[in-house]
């Protein structure tokens, strides 16, 4: 017999959970920061944004909120985590900013909240 | 024959990475966690394995989710370091042991677990932290890999019962194989961490710490834990811990603890556990 594995009732540190609908729901967008894994896609996209995204065929939706850097709202429409990070990289905002953001924070005041920021 | 000598239970962050590559390792806030590993290193050199098995998951840098394997495993006579969206990390190409990743494969499909067979992998973070946290290299590594990955990413998930069967199939596969190897295996990841929403950065020391004593002591009652249950302790990051219970599944019962550090600066616990079987 099968084991439930999730109780979908009771979401997880009130976020989501990077599963199937989630996936397909964002898969340009995580294919789009798929995509910036080589230098010259990295060095394309800074250079020019908006045609770099077009490429990728993203709703008008999906575009804003990349356009707007909301790391929390590409995450509800499907933007997975660890994709999310590489477009971090090209746009200048790291994993702790990305958070910080993720919890109504500076980042200063973020780090502020750390065992020891001396590690980041 | 093969004889798996020994397994590592260890965090794979990648700030971790960051701070070896900038030489941060004598900092204050790096040494709890670089220093943990000296004595690994010297245990390592001392047992001189000739394989590791990686047990870690990727992150976007080899594989897409057009088509994601629950079970990956490595079966080539290198690898290469990816790109991962910040650079090339100046590492040596990983080698392989295509032989004994062959036997592996063949051995593990036998056995009724359905893996992707990779003859081409490109290996990041989740391989490379560990790989360098262990073993120092010069214009090599000391020991050849075997990488096997595993989808952490994209639920459903493999469950941790699941993993923890792949690593006594693994055991089965290393003590069949013909050769005079000595293997260990790695189990990476973890520990808790949430990485999404306004929870982002919590972590749970008091859960890592009990994780570190049922991994030695006591696996099945891990293994009994549904993936809710494992997100609910460690976050929905977290979920990464049950890599560990591939390494735990392929070592005996007995097998007796050397090593355990753990250390949460900033929003990952970060454990380490070793574990030596008795000749």
């Amino acid at each position: 017999m099968t084991t439930p594995q999730r109780d979908r009732s009771r979401p997880i540190n009130e976020s989501l959970v990077f599963d199937l609908p989630l996936s397909w729901a964002g898969y340009r967008i995580n294919k789009m920061c798929n995509s910036l894994t080589s230098p010259e896609n990295r060095a394309a996209y800074q250079a020019d944004e908006e045609a770099y995204l077009a490429a990728y065929d993203l709703s008008p939706e999906q575009k804003a909120l990349v356009l707007a850097r909301d790391f929390g709202g590409l995450l509800d429409a499907g933007a997975n985590i660890y994709f999310l990070l590489k477009l971090g990289v090209v746009t200048g905002n790291g994993l702790y900013r990305m958070g910080a953001s993720m919890r109504g924070e500076t980042y200063e005041q973020f780090l502020a909240t750390r065992n020891d920021h001396g590690a980041v | 024959m093969g004889t798996l000598i020994a397994g590592i239970g260890t965090s794979h962050v990648p700030s971790i990475g960051g701070a070896h590559d900038r030489g941060k390792q004598a900092t204050p806030a790096w040494r709890p966690l670089f220093d943990a590993y000296v004595p690994v290193r010297e245990w390592l050199k001392e047992i001189k394995p000739d394989v590791a098995i990686m047990v870690y998951n990727d992150h976007g840098a080899d594989f897409f989710f057009d088509k994601y394997p629950t079970f990956a495993v490595g079966a080539a006579d290198s690898y290469a370091i990816a790109d991962e969206g910040f650079g090339t990390r100046p590492f040596p190409a990983i080698r392989g042991d295509l032989q004994f990743s062959q036997h592996l494969c063949e051995s593990l499909v036998y056995d009724e677990f359905d893996i992707t067979v990779c003859q081409e992998m490109r290996v990041e973070h989740g391989f490379l932290v560990p790989m360098h946290l262990c073993f120092d290299h010069d214009d090599t590594w000391p020991v050849a890999s075997v990488p096997i990955a595993v989808n952490v990413l994209q639920h459903p998930l493999p469950t941790a019962r699941r993993c923890l069967r792949l690593g006594q199939a693994i055991r089965r596969a290393v003590d069949s194989y013909p050769k005079d190897i000595k293997v260990v295996i790695l189990g990476t990841g973890g520990m808790s961490h949430q990485l999404t929403g306004k929870h982002f950065g919590e972590m749970n020391e008091a859960w890592d710490q009990d994780f570190l004593d049922r991994i030695e002591s006591d696996p099945d009652s891990l293994a009994a834990l549904t993936h809710q249950e494992f997100m609910e302790r460690f976050g929905a990051e977290g979920i990464e811990l049950i890599m560990w219970l591939v390494m735990r599944g392929a070592l005996s019962a007995g097998a007796s603890r050397v090593h355990r550090n753990y250390y949460a600066p900033m929003t990952t616990g970060m454990g380490l556990i070793t574990l030596e079987e008795r000749p």
